[in-house]
């Protein structure tokens, strides 16, 4: 047979809770137990609170650019309910809900876009890595790290985060390259959000799915509806057995939309339709899980209120936290540069001065300098 | 106690450390089944196994990622990049993330990689094979930068540098990879980084250089007749800025040389510190013998561009009368 098909595919979308509340008993009947869910919902309450907050903050001067979460909530939070608490998470900044779920104390991010890099210092007991601001070169690191497991014989995965403008990167094919082909035990989860700042899905990915980018590799992958937290759930208890069992990566495209501007300092009435925007509005996660929940009397006005309450004066401490944080020492920036600083490096810490004059003891005026005699070489 | 040449002395070491070491892992194009284009890993993936030997994609800024990833989990992975020319795929792992890990999260996470790269211009390879990029990464905070110009010193470096708890960039300078034997202890021993080595002494003039130039200052100054104390800085970050102190400020007179252009090359950064630390020392200005501030030619000219005995030795002569 001269031409032959050597390969077919397709790729699956799961939906079980939509926006319209049609809720798929098959597939979401007894996904979530019912005391977690309502704290996941709780935690989304908390998360968007914050989210709404910190806008506030930057637009006040009490904070810098911030890159706002609102409507993004589900995909991360669901891989954080999922994974192990000792399984890698390497997101970008669109992943404050899985990070707090993990124990990140929100407190952390906002130190970071409050300019002071002790927000950074995540505990390795969380196995969260930092924020990653170069886009999509933290899908690297996940990988390494999840080989390191693989290295050492741990059960360890890794769960890498990064939206559709990351699958641009040279980055985001050298992770999925490497993963696939040296089997290396990571989940890869897009956050397709269909907006890269103001550059729309189709310029960093023509292709009808995100998802699709993964069969190149040979890489298995799920398509799911990224505001659904049963859908979110759904695939990830699939990828992350499936990645626990086979040692191999496994893709997810969690579709998504971005609710508010890229961050503080973009302004998205430029480039979006609000017809759009507002057609996401409806497909809110919280809005969305809010609704079932009543509908299966799990919640109600009352215990909404007292959430609401409840929130505010937990993100209101994080925030307070945040801002009387002690001052960092003025030499701050020097201290974790190496394990041991260099002697010249610690000079410049110790005298705040990088000009020799004044700066090494030897010069310092009425110093007796020896000069050799003339004529002596 | 053998006599090795600079690959074999690169090849002992990391087998040492592999052996004492389980978290030790080569990844890298071509190091595994092929033992390494210049087969500097010749033998390890026969003797450590696939698993700590690795033949990786084709993917420079996916090798040094996943090597950042390895270290953060607190292996110590030590990836190759086959040439100097081929750095610039890794340039943003290598700057953006090694360089920053520990500062960036407060010493959380920790990147104690080595980055073996061969360097340098002489073996009539194709373009980007003979650069010389070291300043870029001598200039990047965060990063140490190595280059030995001996096999005794390549073994006790490697090493140091791999038990480093920092990123290290390892250049090995390629044109004399083969060129000469000398004797290395079996036994382990380490050179600390940030320590230069005087390779003659004299008082009339400083030669400072490091990698194979090294080897055209010696035959230069033997040319010369004078006494002419060289320096080997062997680590370029952290440099050892006392050891050059107290010979600049004995003689008076100094000669930098390096293969990688004139302008911003570390011996730009050498001489400035002169300035600062022995201004009224000096008899002479300090003068930089330097690859021209082109692009590396093609090999038919490669002689022309990098500094030689010949150019050296003139330098010395001017530099003398001055």
């Amino acid at each position: 047979m001269p031409i032959q098909t050597v390969l077919t595919n397709t790729i699956q979308h799961v939906s079980i809770l939509d926006e319209h509340g049609n809720f798929d008993a098959q597939l979401g009947k007894g996904l979530i137990p019912e005391a977690d869910l309502v704290k996941l919902y709780e935690h989304m309450c908390a998360c968007r609170q914050l989210d709404e907050v910190a806008f506030k903050l930057q637009r006040s001067g009490r904070m810098g650019t911030y890159p706002q979460n609102m409507g993004q909530e589900a995909a991360s939070l669901g891989a954080a309910y999922v994974l192990n608490n000792d399984d890698w998470l390497v997101t970008c900044y669109r992943e404050n809900c899985g990070l707090f779920w993990r124990g990140i104390p929100m407190e952390s991010i906002l130190l970071h876009w409050m300019g002071d890099e002790r927000g950074n210092a995540m505990p390795r007991a969380h196995f969260a890595t930092p924020i990653a601001v170069p886009i999509g070169t933290q899908m690297l690191h996940a990988t390494g790290l999840a080989w390191a497991s693989k290295y050492r014989g741990e059960k360890r995965i890794a769960c890498t985060f990064f939206g559709d403008g990351a699958t641009s990167e040279g980055d985001f094919h050298e992770a999925m390259n490497f993963a696939a082909n040296l089997e290396i035990p990571v989940v890869f989860c897009c956050q397709n959000n269909f907006w890269a700042i103001s550059v729309p899905g189709k310029i960093n990915c023509s292709a009808p799915t995100v998802a699709q980018r993964a069969v190149a590799y040979g890489m298995e992958t799920i398509q799911c509806d990224g505001n659904d937290l049963f859908a979110v759930v759904h695939c990830f208890r699939q990828a992350v057995e499936k990645v626990r069992k086979t040692g191999r990566p496994y893709f997810i495209e969690a579709v998504t939309y971005r609710l508010g501007d890229h961050t503080t300092a973009d302004d998205a009435k430029r480039y979006r339709d609000q017809a759009e925007v507002d057609a996401w509005k409806s497909r809110d996660p919280i809005l969305r899980l809010r609704a079932h929940l009543m509908k299966l009397s799990l919640w109600n006005q009352t215990k909404e209120e007292a959430l609401l309450q409840r929130v505010e004066i937990e993100v209101a401490a994080a925030i307070e936290r945040a801002e009387t944080i002690a001052a960092p020492p003025h030499t701050d920036f020097f201290d974790s540069m190496y394990e041991t600083l260099p002697a010249d490096l610690l000079l410049q810490r110790n005298t705040m001065q990088t000009h020799s004059i004044g700066q090494d003891p030897s010069q310092i005026e009425g110093a007796v300098i020896e000069l050799p005699a003339k004529g002596a070489h | 106690m053998a006599n090795l040449t600079l690959v074999q002395a690169i090849n002992l070491a990391l087998i040492q450390e592999m052996e004492r070491d389980e978290r030790v892992l080569l990844l890298g194009e071509d190091i595994g089944l092929n033992g390494g284009v210049f087969r500097v890993t010749e033998g390890l993936h026969k003797r450590f196994g696939g698993k700590r030997v690795v033949d990786t994609p084709l993917a420079e800024s996916g090798i040094i990622g996943t090597a950042i990833g390895l270290a953060m989990a607190g292996l110590r992975p030590i990836p190759e990049i086959q040439f100097d020319g081929f750095l610039g795929p890794a340039y943003d792992q290598i700057c953006s993330h090694a360089a920053r890990m520990r500062t960036r999260t407060r010493s959380a996470f920790t990147v104690p990689l080595t980055i073996r790269v061969p360097v340098g211009g002489g073996i009539h390879a194709p373009e980007l094979h003979s650069d010389s990029p070291e300043t870029i990464y001598i200039h990047t905070p965060g990063l140490k930068v190595v280059m030995p110009s001996s096999p005794y010193d390549a073994k006790g470096l490697l090493i140091s540098a791999i038990r480093d708890p920092d990123p290290v960039i390892f250049f090995e300078p390629k044109r004399i990879y083969r060129a000469f034997r000398e004797e290395v202890p079996e036994d382990e021993y380490t050179l600390p980084l940030g320590k230069a080595r005087v390779v003659c002494e004299g008082d009339q003039m400083t030669v400072i250089s490091w990698g194979a130039s090294v080897v055209q200052c010696m035959q230069a100054i033997e040319r010369s007749g004078r006494g002419i104390e060289l320096i080997d800085l062997r680590t370029l970050y952290p440099f050892d800025m006392d050891a050059v102190e107290t010979s600049v400020k004995k003689t008076g007179r100094c000669v930098v040389v390096h293969e990688a252009p004139k302008t911003c090359g570390f011996g730009a950064e050498i001489a400035a510190r002169i300035m600062e630390r022995c201004f009224l020392y000096l008899e002479a200005p300090v003068q930089r013998v330097t690859g021209f501030d082109t692009i590396m030619p093609y090999y038919k000219l490669e002689l022309d561009y990098m500094p030689d005995a010949d150019r050296i030795a003139r330098a010395i002569e001017e530099i003398a009368a001055y």
